[in-house]
């Protein structure tokens, strides 16, 4: 009788275990982002209104814009949203998708520890605010992963005319969470997404240090991925999801999303 | 301090509020985990057995093998299922990437070694003592495969665990081939990660509490079952 209790209850775990691998029919997309859209918390603002709107769920795996690409690249997202407009546009030209369009943007800031050993908070641009760092040599976390926000990075050193390097350069190879993390540990500059750094606890003796030049801003980008190159992607309802994103009603949406009561996304789409 | 304070309330409430998502999170996590552990075990208990049991050119290498794979990195295993199911790879008509599926195939992938490995060490000690007699009732190898894994359950109760322990605490491979998506592929370690790199510190500290007292008690149950069957055994 016990034993048979025992074999009955691994019997019923067993399969109530293997029932999270049955495939569910539901109508969805698999959507590659970026990890800023995804920690404000964006996505849970307005993924509901959508899917409310057209029965479509959307599956959000939120990488860095670099790894996303990839991930559209082999065919394994039927959706793309990320920040690197030149990017973009190069893999438009490659034939992976056939349009994209603007879609929101925010800004980068240039955050630092409080007493500012570099001086930058008087910068009058960024380009100013990042040779006085490598002047100064005080330390500066790099995501150093490809992403969008790196890419951004990169651009603004090269702006500067600084090679970065040395000692204080540290390139972690982390998302934007993690390097905030250990910026705020190692007491670094470090330059982030607005969104990301609003929606970050950890700040220890972090605050925004600059700020405000246009060099800063960030553009969002929705792209449809190319039917040709991978036919088995389910480009109708990405279309959808595209095409709501730009209407009046996703880009609605985007404005009415607030975290810690400041607005966070700005929608552009024209 | 703060945060370790702050983590066991977290911990506490989290626990005591039940919350939905939590829920699905923790029942993703442990579903995937047991069925990689099932599936594992399948095949991993019977390679380890007739490991033992056999003597063929290659099996030291293959034992080798076993025994090195048992450090296999989850990055590197997550890459390589990743590289399978990927549309672009030759499992990529399954549509398989970014499910439950590919993590079970995953973890398998990451415990398959473990739970041979040491079923085999288990088994050959085992089989040590048994030969003789074993060999006198004119038993083939074929059937004591089954007779020494029966013999040798209690070890490979615990065998088996370290399988389930490993796969439930690994978090690189999960997060490569699930995606970390919200409510289908979220498990309790990939939330840790991501409430992390929110820097909400006590929330993520708190999920790893839970974590572990769910592990804590899903090893309680299978040492109080082990122990009832060897007292009856007497």
């Amino acid at each position: 009788m016990h034993k048979l209790g025992l074999a009955l209850a691994t019997l019923s775990l067993m399969g109530w275990s293997m029932s999270a691998v049955a495939q569910d029919d539901e109508r969805f997309i698999t959507l590659a982002s970026t990890t800023s859209t995804e920690q404000s918390g964006l996505f849970d603002a307005i993924l509901p209104q959508f899917t409310e709107a057209t029965d479509i769920e959307v599956r959000v795996v939120a990488v860095g814009t670099g790894q996303a690409f990839e991930i559209a690249r082999r065919g394994d997202a039927d959706s793309l949203l990320v920040h690197d407009t030149a990017g973009e546009e190069r893999f438009v030209a490659e034939g992976y998708a056939t349009e994209r369009a603007n879609v929101m943007y925010n800004d980068f800031v240039v955050i630092g520890p409080g007493d500012d050993p570099a001086g930058i908070g008087d910068a009058e641009t960024v380009e100013d605010a990042f040779s006085r760092i490598a002047e100064a040599a005080a330390p500066f976390a790099s995501r150093g992963d490809d992403s969008g926000t790196n890419r951004a990075e990169r651009r603004l050193w090269e702006a500067a005319g600084v090679e970065p390097g040395g000692e204080w350069y540290r390139e972690l190879g982390s998302g934007m969470g993690p390097t905030l993390n250990t910026a705020a540990g190692m007491d670094a500059y470090v330059m982030a997404d607005r969104a990301t750094w609003v929606a970050f606890d950890n700040r220890q003796n972090l605050e925004i240090l600059f700020e405000g030049d246009e060099a800063l801003f960030n553009q969002y980008g929705s792209l449809l991925l190319s039917e040709e190159r991978h036919p088995h992607l389910e480009h109708d309802l990405a279309q959808q999801w595209h095409e709501w994103l730009l209407s009046e009603d996703g880009q609605q949406a985007i404005a009415d999303f607030e975290l810690k009561g400041q607005q966070l996304f700005f929608p552009n789409a024209k | 301090m703060t945060a370790s304070d702050n983590a066991f309330s977290t911990a506490l409430a989290l626990i005591l509020g039940l919350d939905d998502t939590l829920l699905g999170i923790v029942s993703l996590s442990l579903q995937v985990s047991l069925t990689a552990v099932l599936l594992a075990a399948l095949v991993a208990l019977p390679l380890g057995a007739a490991l033992a049991l056999w003597r063929f050119p290659g099996r030291s290498a293959i034992i080798v093998v076993l025994n090195a794979f048992m450090g296999l990195p989850p990055v590197v295993a997550g890459l390589t299922v990743y590289l399978l199911l990927s549309r672009a790879g030759p499992l990529g008509q399954f549509g398989l990437l970014f499910t439950p599926s590919a993590m079970v195939v995953a973890q398998v992938l990451l415990i398959l070694p473990i739970i041979a490995a040491l079923t085999r060490q288990q088994v050959e000690e085992l089989h040590g003592e048994y030969r003789e007699q074993l060999q006198s009732l004119g038993v083939s190898r074929l059937r004591r495969i089954p007779t020494l894994l029966w013999d040798a359950r209690f070890g490979l109760l615990t065998v088996i665990l370290a399988g389930f322990g490993r796969a439930s605490a690994e978090v690189g491979a999960v997060m490569i081939v699930g995606g970390n998506i919200d409510g289908v592929t979220r498990v309790m370690t990939t939330a840790i990660v991501l409430e992390t790199s929110k820097g909400n510190l006590p929330l993520a500290l708190g999920l790893g509490l839970v974590l572990l007292a769910l592990v804590t008690l899903i090893n309680a149950g299978a040492y109080l079952v082990g122990e009832t069957a060897r007292r009856r055994l007497g």
